[in-house]
């Protein structure tokens, strides 16, 4: 038995509706996971991993 | 041999030491590396290359989340690789625990990177969609610490 915290508590997987979903693109890859009780979102959690950043660019001018 | 005109790589790596002060420098107490707090803003919100220090001013806010968001924890050592300087924190960002889940009612897209050592000022913004948590935990992964990809990259 899976348990899920929820607004409710902690609740019993089975119980709910998950919902995932994703998004990758060149700034991100993200995940997020959603808990549905009874038409209400009861959990939302997100992970999002971030991609490559714009560098700084340090340059030596000519005299 | 021949000259090259170059920015010295140890330069860009004692950048991110605070080695060079090259104007009036704050004083420092201690040697040790300052501490960074990571703290996440609104859709809203107008977070940029502008912004200079951090602000509570739409920031988000909710169960679970403290005005001024988290630590980030260590940085890896800045180094370099070719002629590239570059550090990041040494592992993930996670507002919310299982035991202690966040929720953010209203979307939110940022995160500011900012020094609480040195007077709360801002180091980097960094975008992604936009999110909302429900009794749940927000983890913001980092690329791989290296010269191409780093959060922060003096190349």
């Amino acid at each position: 038995m899976a348990l899920v915290t929820t607004t409710k508590g902690q609740m019993d997987e089975s119980l709910l509706e998950k919902r995932e979903g994703g998004i990758d693109d060149e700034n991100e890859l993200t995940t997020w996971v959603e808990y549905w009780h009874e038409g209400e979102l009861v959990h939302r959690s997100a992970h999002v991993i971030l991609k490559k950043f714009p560098s700084l660019s340090g340059e030596a001018a000519s005299f | 041999m021949a000259n090259t005109q170059a920015m010295c790589t140890s330069f860009k790596v004692e950048l991110l030491t605070g080695t060079h002060a090259f104007g009036t420098a704050p004083t420092r107490a201690t040697t040790a590396a300052d501490t960074f707090k990571a703290a996440l803003y609104l859709a809203t919100a107008t977070m940029n290359a502008s912004t200079t220090a951090y602000t509570a001013t739409n920031e988000v806010s909710g169960t679970n989340y403290t005005a001024g968001g988290v630590s980030v924890g260590a940085f890896n050592a800045p180094t370099s690789t070719s002629t590239t300087a570059f550090t990041q924190p040494t592992s993930s960002i996670t507002f919310g625990t299982s035991g202690s889940p966040v929720t953010l009612g209203t979307a939110f897209d940022a995160v500011l990177i900012y020094n609480s050592t040195q007077s709360n000022k801002a180091v980097s913004v960094h975008t992604f969609s936009s999110q909302t948590i429900t009794a749940g935990i927000f983890t913001l992964t980092l690329p791989t610490n290296d010269s191409t990809n780093a959060l922060l990259r003096i190349a």
